[in-house]
């Protein structure tokens, strides 16, 4: 059984960017475009991860992160933080909020590959 | 036989006779065996009250007034019977304090005032200088009546003599010389002089006895005894009347006052003082004086009225001065020896009180009006001279010759003028003002400096003008007019009459006024006013002497301390080093402690040593000196207005800095509000620079991100490749631009933008515009239409480049919200008010008009969600805007939703850029 992915972001040549390498890795790949999107998709099937951007229309993804976390269902869930916003402050609110790993862009595709597949790989 | 020679002879072997006997005196006493510390001595001492006035005079003032003459010697009668309640006060207060004198008295009690000293000092110079006069003048007198025996010649004037020819000149100079001699020896701390003493009490004897011999000669020798002489003269109706009170014109009046202004002369005279007060050893001595000397008055004054009888019916006619009596009946009887004898006692009385007389003033002049201002004389370094005693000593030889030259002018000056009675009461009432000081500080507290310094100078100025100065009219230094109708004619000034007050001889009138001023003035003054702490410290000193026990050195005033090391030189400056020595001795031993150098330097030692030198230099100079000594003494008035004026200044400055810290608050207040504004900028700065580095990063994700992919794998198909390279391209391609137009919106802002502005033709900005942007309209599909020709179009100045990004901005924008297919964009222009105004048209969606601002802020992008994600940059609207404003125009949208949106501006046409007025408004409609 595969791992879920659900990449959360509106920039669709990041998207594209993310969606390939997820895929390239054999992980399964959903793709949401705001945050109500997002949660609507991790009710019908809850993913194994989420890479979540933060400036998202309608709802931004602390939000998200904090409405995921707040749900007992997806506990287990890891959820990943993908944005440009880089300052010490976000990053701390993410962490606060419960993300599981914060990462800035642009990133290194080779690290984000391996910080998932760490993440996905420990506990089943 | 009665040359002068041979008077002078005899005079100058009594004077010898007196200094002997003065000399034993002192002598004994520095051996300790004193002879004066004897009441009998001391009651005889007291009789230096009688000088020629009782000798020669009582007699002429007999003649003219019968008993008249008594009032003078009731009042010290009086007096006397009281002297064991107010006498005994008065000595234990002067020995307690070593007082010194008079001055040093009343000074001391008010606040040891050296005004009040100097103020006494004067007073008393002035009004005993007449009574030394009549000493002279009645020596002299005596002298120059008895020199011509056996003729009875009476004396010439005194002002038809020249001055070298003048007996009285050298009687006043030898009396000068004999008073230094006595007096001016050494200075002792107590002003003692134990052999003055002496010799005051055996000229009284000598005087006494002159008197008695001659009036016994007179009654039993010439007569048959006392009642011969009276039924004698009662056959002479003049004679008659003057034995009965009531025709002699006295009134009872003239009585009471003159009674008692010798009861007050005997105590404030300052002979009187000195003698009775100062040189008192032992209190005890009261009792006996308080019965002995009014014997001695009596006997005294037993042969004065048959003197007077007799001699007016002896001389009956032939112009003898009554005052001469006493010298001039025995002369008349041939009785060469015992005239002499009367000589003597005449020479002896007058002789004494001058002595006396002028050594207590002076010790006043010296004390209270000399040493204080050569003490403030800082040239003199009088606090460097390590033996004052010299000095002292020198100034008051200096004094006493003064003195008696004073009382020799004004004998010379204005002799004749009285009778010798009337010129000892005139000095009698001037004393008398020191009365109500003494008596009121003695007995009451209340009494202020200024109380007595009041009272004082007015009952002086009352006596200056009742009495003195009449006295000159008298003497013919003033019109007569003075008198009779009063100054410049007003009759209630009469200075014999004051207010209308008629009927009392002058000296009862004077009397009447100047207490009625001194002590009224003195009560008013003093209730009116406050005292100071050494005034009531003072005053409490006095009136409770009694209830103090043998405290002499105790001084509560005293707060500060001195050691003996520099009290002990400070006194034997004043004192001589030796007496200085012993006087520490004493107080070491009385102590209970060895030597003075042990002695503890406190407050004690220090009143101590102040009231020891007071017995030199006079309470007030005392205190002055020690007080240079002594640490931690009272603020002078210098330093307290050093205080007072720091301590303004300090207000001033704490007045200054209340209001800088006010002004302070208010810069304050205006830096927060600075600050904050400036916070608030950053804060939009900052947000600024977050949103443009996100939208930077954004980019950058993509171009990194395929890099990297491509990159690793160089398995990925072709197409996969080619669109990853294409995606890399173009956000490359927006990420330029992006930059570009940061840039230049920042440029703009921060107005460091080049603008090449020129005149432009609109319609070739326009179809340059639409030429650029033709490529995109074609790829959308969308229509464009334009008004613009070719034709000359309006005019503008502007920068054509910026203008093109404008309209190409309006237009991109458009094609961006444009369905493909169905959008149509439309330019059209039009000018109106010296504007031109170019609409941009779309049939896209619209925007609402809450966004119609929203769309004009960086980085906001409004777009129609079902487009997704906005294309572009979101700053190209602002930047458009901001080029047009610069221009002096506008740009704003009008539009609603469903509607399409028409974004239009207007610029001025062919005017420099300028600030939009009010009809850019009207314009913009």
């Amino acid at each position: 059984m595969g791992k879920r992915i659900l990449i959360v972001e509106d920039e669709p040549n990041i998207v594209i960017s993310l969606e390939f390498l997820m895929k390239r890795e054999g992980f399964e790949v959903e793709v949401a475009t705001d945050g109500e999107a997002a949660l609507m998709a991790v009710g019908e099937s809850a993913p194994d991860l989420v890479l979540l951007d933060i400036m998202l229309p309608k709802m931004n993804g602390f939000e998200v992160c904090q409405k995921l976390r707040a749900d007992p269902r997806w506990r287990g869930m890891k959820i990943v933080m993908l944005t440009a916003k880089g300052r010490e402050t976000e990053v701390a609110k993410g962490m606060a909020l419960g993300a599981d790993l914060y990462v800035t862009k642009p990133f290194s595709t080779k690290d984000l590959v391996a910080q998932v597949k760490e993440l996905l790989g420990s506990g089943t | 036989m009665l040359q002068g020679w041979v008077i002078v002879l005899v005079a100058f072997a009594y004077l010898g006779v007196l200094f002997a006997v003065a000399y034993y005196g002192d002598k004994r006493a520095e051996a300790g065996r004193s002879i004066i510390a004897n009441p009998y001595i001391y009651a005889l001492s007291l009789a230096v009250y009688c000088s020629t006035w009782t000798f020669y005079g009582s007699v002429g003032r007999a003649a003219s007034t019968g008993i008249g003459f008594l009032p003078v010697y009731l009042g010290p009668t009086l007096m006397v019977a009281l002297w064991w309640y107010t006498m005994r006060k008065i000595i234990r207060i002067t020995k307690a304090y070593r007082i010194t004198s008079i001055a040093d008295f009343i000074s001391s009690r008010y606040g040891k005032s050296q005004m009040l000293g100097r103020l006494v000092t004067v007073i008393a110079v002035i009004g005993v200088i007449p009574y030394i006069s009549l000493q002279l003048k009645a020596i002299s007198g005596s002298f120059t009546i008895l020199r011509h025996y056996p003729r009875i010649v009476m004396p010439t004037q005194a002002v038809a003599q020249p001055i070298l020819n003048d007996t009285a000149l050298y009687i006043a100079l030898m009396l000068a010389a004999f008073t230094i001699l006595f007096g001016t020896r050494h200075l002792d701390a107590t002003e003692r002089h134990e052999g003055l003493v002496a010799a005051i009490a055996f000229e009284s004897v000598v005087k006494l006895l002159g008197f008695l011999v001659v009036g016994a000669f007179v009654t039993f020798g010439i007569y048959r005894g006392f009642g011969e002489i009276f039924r004698l003269a009662q056959q002479v109706p003049r004679l008659r009347a003057l034995m009965t009170v009531a025709d002699t014109g006295n009134t009872y009046g003239t009585w009471g006052f003159l009674t008692f202004l010798s009861m007050l002369s005997i105590v404030t005279l300052p002979r009187q003082f000195q003698i009775s007060v100062v040189e008192n050893v032992d209190e005890d001595h009261l009792r006996k004086a308080i019965w002995l000397f009014p014997l001695y008055l009596f006997l005294i004054n037993v042969f004065v009225l048959p003197i007077a009888l007799g001699g007016m019916m002896l001389f009956a006619g032939r112009g003898v001065d009554a005052d001469t009596f006493v010298l001039t009946l025995p002369m008349a009887q041939q009785k060469e020896a015992l005239a002499l004898f009367a000589f003597i006692g005449g020479l002896s009385a007058g002789t004494g009180m001058v002595i006396v007389e002028t050594i207590a003033l002076s010790t006043m002049v010296c004390n209270d009006l000399v040493m204080p201002v050569l003490l403030r004389v800082k040239w003199l370094r009088l606090n460097e001279r390590p033996d004052l005693s010299r000095l002292l000593l020198s100034i008051r030889r200096w004094a006493i010759t003064g003195i008696l030259m004073l009382g020799y002018i004004h004998f010379r000056a204005a002799g004749e003028a009285y009778a010798l009675v009337a010129t000892g009461l005139i000095s009698f009432a001037a004393v008398a003002q020191f009365a109500p000081a003494i008596f009121g500080g003695i007995y009451w507290r209340g009494g202020t400096r200024d109380g007595a310094i009041a009272g004082l100078s007015a009952g002086f100025a009352v006596w200056a003008y009742t009495l003195l100065l009449p006295s000159f009219a008298k003497s013919g230094w003033l019109p007569a007019s003075f008198l009779t109708e009063g100054p410049f004619g007003i009759p209630l000034l009469k200075p014999q009459q004051l207010f209308g007050l008629s009927g009392l001889d002058e000296i009862s009138h004077c009397l009447f006024w100047s207490m009625l001023a001194n002590i009224g003035i003195h009560v008013v003054v003093s209730l009116a006013g406050r005292q100071s702490i050494t005034e009531t410290g003072q005053a409490t000193m006095f009136v409770d002497v009694f209830r103090r026990t043998q405290a002499p050195e105790r001084s509560g005033l005293w707060r500060g301390s001195a050691a003996v090391e520099d009290l002990l030189p400070l006194l034997g400056r004043f004192l001589g080093p030796d007496r200085a020595r012993e006087a520490f001795l004493a107080y070491a031993r009385r102590r209970g402690v060895d030597s003075p150098e042990q002695l503890r330097a406190d407050a004690d030692l220090v009143a101590f040593a102040e009231t020891q030198l007071a017995g030199a230099i006079g309470g007030a100079s005392a205190r002055v000196m020690v007080a240079s000594l002594v640490q931690e003494q009272p603020p002078g008035l210098d330093e307290v207005m050093d205080i007072l004026d720091e301590a303004s200044q300090v207000r001033a400055y704490s007045r200054q800095l209340e209001q800088k810290s006010r002004e302070l608050e208010a810069a304050t207040a205006e830096l927060r509000a600075a600050n904050k504004l400036l916070q608030e900028l950053d804060r939009m700065k900052d947000d600024f620079m977050s949103t443009v580095t996100h939208e930077l990063r954004t980019p950058l994700t993509s171009i990194r991100a395929f890099s990297e992919i491509l990159l690793e794998d160089p398995e990925i198909h072709l197409p996969e490749r080619k669109r990853f390279l294409a995606i890399i391209v173009k956000e490359t391609q927006r990420l330029t631009r992006l930059i570009n137009q940061v840039l230049d919106l920042s440029k703009i802002e921060s107005g460091s933008a080049e603008w090449h502005t020129t005149e432009l033709d609109v319609h070739e900005v326009i179809r340059e515009s639409v030429e650029t942007s033709s490529q995109l309209f074609r790829e959308s599909r969308v229509e464009l239409v334009t008004s613009a020709g070719t034709d000359a179009g309006p005019r503008v100045m502007a920068d054509r480049d910026r203008l093109v990004q404008v309209l190409i901005n309006l237009l991109s924008n458009a094609v961006k919200v444009c369905r493909p297919g169905e959008g149509r964009v439309e330019i059209r222009l039009a000018v109106s008010n010296g504007f031109l105004r170019v609409d941009v048209q779309d049939n896209g969606p619209g925007i609402s008009p809450a966004d119609h601002e929203t769309v004009f802020e960086k980085f906001r992008q409004v777009g129609d969600t079902l487009t997704g994600k906005p294309k572009g940059t979101g700053l190209g609207l602002p930047i458009s805007r901001r080029i047009v404003e610069h221009f002096g125009g506008r740009l704003w949208v009008e539009s609603e939703l469903g509607k399409g949106a028409t974004f239009s501006f207007i610029l001025p046409l062919e005017v420099p850029a300028a600030k939009a007025g009010p009809e850019l408004a009207q314009a913009a409609g």
